[in-house]
């Protein structure tokens, strides 16, 4: 059998050493009634047959329209060498570093992560990664709440439907009390998103101030790449700023794996979930990580740990920093600065529709067409486009609205194309 | 080794072709002052500097990496490939959100489908979810399941989750996290959970019992059938962690030992990768008492077309989508190719290797419970410890012998626990070659016990000062 190397002449030598007359004698620790008798489970297939079905699955699923389509979840571009760096298996092929010595790589690749996350939303500590955007805002939720020791937590209409959601979901035995709005009295915190989930930049640094003088945090989910160009967490103020990492180098992958990203100011950190990692010298004085605070996590704190969070998302980690190293300062900078101006470009094309947002725009807006967003939706399809979101479908707006999206990778000739052709299955 | 920020001498890797549309700006107000001070280095400098890095590092690739509970098999090289197909990694998780998109992503719902269905059978429950996104977050959505279930049922009263001492911490955490209480029950003499004293703590209150079978002591708790009448007799309900599945898969089956609800760890089990931490996958399992509360949307399959339904009394969204999906399409692959018999033998193996490895070490060493084991065999290096020789020490020697270290002082029942799991993928040369170096390092216990205090010597740097770094809280290089 591949990948079980054991021939039967080993086999049968390893029990001899073991004592055993069979491999069934092994097992005798389960009782004989509760043995399983069979299951239907299919005979095993050669790789060549595996690889053959699974590709046949692989394409019945559109991933060459032009993308429109966001909603928290963006076609950026990613460097070939991102891959290829990640393919390396003294990377994916280890664990959670627990023996610092023989982890050197994976120490020092979270440190610099964490030093690129406390850079690009200006605070200081970062963790070493949580699960993905919506996980986030649950765990900046509750350290709220370990913070300030209360259980409220307002969640302002800024933020992803779908993160209010999943937000309900893991809150659902707490009895935290989740209201809307933006009043932080009595709260713990307020959560806000920035660009909006209907993509509004806005400065939240007023409702900070606000929130600090009700003794509430302010928690801002962030757009990773926006903040190329928009005004940072850590500027406003924010306690917390969590986001989904999708947008840094992480393939769209039908949902995952994607990248929860956590940073936090100094006085917050003993509260903040997850691993940190933390720069120290060995006994001849040369620089070396560890993981530290280790008395916040589970392994340590059992129920009193500050989050049940074991394996993380740390080779996502990895791909966000290789992404953002082969970027750069100005490389981050000009993607923004292209995905604002095509989108803008775009929007203004738009004449038909109207703009729903209250606000300027990052790089997603969205527009209430002539008629219902998922049938033109459907008509774009046909064209070869993938028109954007229709806010109905997740709850977030009424029958006509459609959230579009654009990013670097979309070119003049695709804008102009797709605003002729929406126009046309929209008011025709 | 220097950072990467140490590195900049303000060259560019990337490049982008010029704007093909009006450069647009933001009001002032609404700008960040000044950018975010990220590398300025060429494409080489990033290869190099991750290269470099990777070499110091260890993985199943390069060294056995015997990390016990954390099920360190081979990754399988075809897995990353199918993952990497442009229709699974490209594909945009709204697709499934948008009724007028489905027929779209066709393929991805039919896999999930798939999966789940054999995830499901494979642990004889009667569905499972893929959306939970690491085994600890699994957890966490089966407990909130067997809330569900309580609310429900009008059971206000259960406040209580049940969990061994041997648990892992993510157990304890996982149910405090979902709002219960945890009561710990103590290990018998025999490793296992003692039945007596679970009598004496289950009571009315009680939601939920957590347990991992067989244990982190490498034990099955035979005991299993009367742990589940006992749990159910006050309508508690029996949730398996599943991050010791690969010592029984095919051998028996969780559902068929009477748990409700469970886990899978994708990254243990089904050989998906650990990623230096993550990303794993936590699928769902349930039988019949907690179908109705299943997370949701859920993929169904109408005729041939697949779509998605959010059950009446799910709990909800655990993950945005599918969890992590990149992950299930590599375990899906490697069930596909594994099939009935080859999963059979993975639990096989992984138990005839931990057996090996306890019989060739359980001279030198002192196992912490008598008799054979499962897929992992747990030591105490007590007598080691009273000459001065930790299971820390024991560890940092076998990184000089070209071995990740077993896991140490977990469970934390076992004074200094070594903790050794080989699985099923690893050959005898390797086996043997592990058992001689453990062998060796216990001759130097008794002739040389200093020389192993200088351990690892072979390494880019030495044991590290964790004091100095948990007191100078040195986590970001922020300027």
């Amino acid at each position: 059998m591949s990948w079980i190397p054991a021939t039967e002449t080993e086999r049968r030598s390893m029990l001899d050493t073991v004592g055993a007359a069979s491999l069934e004698d092994l097992f005798a620790s389960i009782p004989a009634a509760l043995r399983m008798q069979s299951w239907d489970v299919p005979p095993g297939r050669s790789e060549m047959a595996v690889s053959e079905y699974l590709g046949r699955l692989s394409v019945k699923n559109d991933v060459c329209s032009v993308n429109f389509l966001g909603g928290g979840y963006y076609d950026h571009f990613i460097p070939a060498a991102v891959d290829a760096l990640i393919s390396r298996s003294e990377f994916y092929t280890a664990y959670t570093p627990y023996q610092p010595e023989c982890s050197q790589g994976t120490l020092q690749a979270i440190y610099e992560y964490q030093t690129a996350l406390c850079r690009l939303t200006d605070l200081e500590f970062a963790n070493a990664s949580l699960y993905d955007g919506g996980t986030a805002v649950f765990e900046a939720a509750t350290m709220s709440m370990r913070v300030t020791r209360r259980e409220k937590v307002v969640v302002h209409e800024s933020l992803n439907p779908v993160y209010r959601k999943m937000l309900e979901t893991h809150a659902a035995n707490l009895g935290v009390e989740i209201v809307s709005g933006e009043n932080p009295e009595g709260a713990a915190c307020v959560i806000v998103q920035n660009p909006s989930f209907l993509g509004t930049v806005r400065d939240f640094t007023n409702l900070a101030a606000q929130c600090h003088a009700a003794g509430a945090l302010l928690v801002v989910s962030f757009y990773p790449v926006s903040l190329g160009m928009i005004k940072t967490p850590g500027a406003m103020g924010a306690d917390i700023a969590v986001a989904e990492g999708q947008s840094l180098g992480q393939p769209l992958g039908f949902g995952g794996p994607y990248l929860g990203i956590m940073t936090t100011r100094k006085e917050c950190v003993r509260k903040m979930p997850g691993r940190i990692v933390g720069q120290t010298v060995d006994a001849e004085g040369r620089r070396g990580f560890v993981l530290t605070l280790q008395a916040r996590e589970q392994h340590i704190r059992r129920e009193k740990a500050m989050s049940n969070i074991c394996s993380n998302q740390a080779l996502c980690a990895l791909r966000a920093l290789v992404h953002l190293s082969l970027l750069g300062k100005a490389g981050l900078q000009e993607v923004a600065t292209a995905c604002h101006s095509k989108a803008e470009y775009l929007k203004k094309k738009l004449g038909f529709a109207q703009i729903v947002n209250d606000g300027p725009t990052f790089n997603e807006f969205a527009v209430r067409l002539p008629k219902k967003a998922g049938e033109a939706a459907a008509k774009l399809l046909a064209k070869g486009f993938l028109a954007g979101l229709p806010l109905a479908s997740v709850g977030a707006g009424q029958d006509n609205d459609l959230l579009i999206a654009v990013t670097e990778k979309r070119t003049r000739e695709e804008l102009d194309a797709f605003a002729a052709a929406l126009e046309e299955a929209s008011c025709n | 080794m220097q950072l990467i920020y140490e590195k900049c001498r303000g060259r560019r890797a990337v490049t982008f072709d010029a704007l093909d549309v009006p450069e647009v700006k933001l009001p002032e107000a609404l700008l960040r002052e000044k950018p975010a001070e990220l590398p300025e280095v060429s494409e080489l400098d990033v290869v190099r500097h991750f290269t470099h890095l990777s070499k110091r590092n260890v993985g199943v690739d390069s060294h056995f990496y015997p990390l016990g509970s954390c099920t360190m098999k081979y990754n399988p090289k075809m897995a990353e490939a199918v993952a990497a197909y442009p229709g699974f990694a490209w594909l945009h998780p709204h697709l499934s959100t948008v009724p007028e998109y489905q027929a779209k992503c066709q393929g991805a719902l039919a896999l999930v489908y798939e999966l789940e269905r054999l995830l499901a059978e494979i642990a004889g429950m009667k569905a499972s979810c893929i959306q939970p996104i690491a085994g600890a977050h699994g957890e966490l959505t089966g407990v909130l399941l067997i809330a569900a279930y309580h609310r429900d049922r009008g059971n206000t009263h259960k406040d209580t989750i049940i969990v061994p001492d041997s648990a892992h911490g993510t157990n304890p955490a996982s149910a405090a996290i979902a709002g219960y209480k945890v009561l710990q029950v103590p290990s018998n003499a025999q490793g296992l959970v003692d039945v007596e004293k679970f009598k004496e703590a289950l009571n009315d209150r009680v939601a939920g019992v957590m347990l991992t079978c067989p244990n982190t002591h490498g034990l099955f708790e035979s005991n299993i059938r009367e742990i589940a009448e006992l749990a159910h007799s006050v309508d508690a309900l029996l949730y398996y962690d599943g991050a010791n599945l690969n010592a029984i898969i095919g051998q028996c089956r969780p559902g068929d030992l009477g748990f409700d609800v469970m886990h899978y760890n994708l990254h243990k089990t089904f050989g998906t990768p650990h990623g230096m931490g993550g990303p794993g996958s936590g699928p769902v399992g349930v039988g019949e008492r907690l179908l109705p509360y299943l997370p949701g949307p859920r993929v169904v399959k109408h005729e041939d077309r697949y779509a998605l339904e959010m059950p009446e009394k799910s709990i909800g969204r655990i993950a945005a989508f599918f969890g992590n999906f990149l992950i299930a399409v590599r375990a899906f692959a490697y069930i596909l190719h594994l099939g009935d018999e080859g999963l059979r033998d993975v639990s096989r193996m992984a138990v005839l290797n931990a057996n090996y490895i306890l019989a060739r070490l359980k001279g030198a060493y002192k196992p912490a419970y008598p008799g054979t084991c499962m897929h992992e065999c747990v030591f105490t290096a007590s007598p080691q410890a009273a000459q001065g020789v930790h299971a820390l020490d024991i560890a940092k020697a076998l990184i000089d012998c070209g071995f990740h270290p077993p896991t140490i002082y977990f469970p934390l029942t076992v004074k200094e626990c070594l903790m050794i799991e080989p699985t099923e993928t690893e050959n005898k040369e390797t086996l043997d070659a592990f058992c001689d170096a453990m062998l060796e390092i216990a001759k130097l216990v008794e002739t040389n016990p200093d020389s192993l205090h200088a351990a690892p010597v072979t390494t880019p740097v030495g044991r590290l000062d964790e004091v100095k770094a948990a007191k100078e809280l040195n986590c970001a290089k922020l300027q």
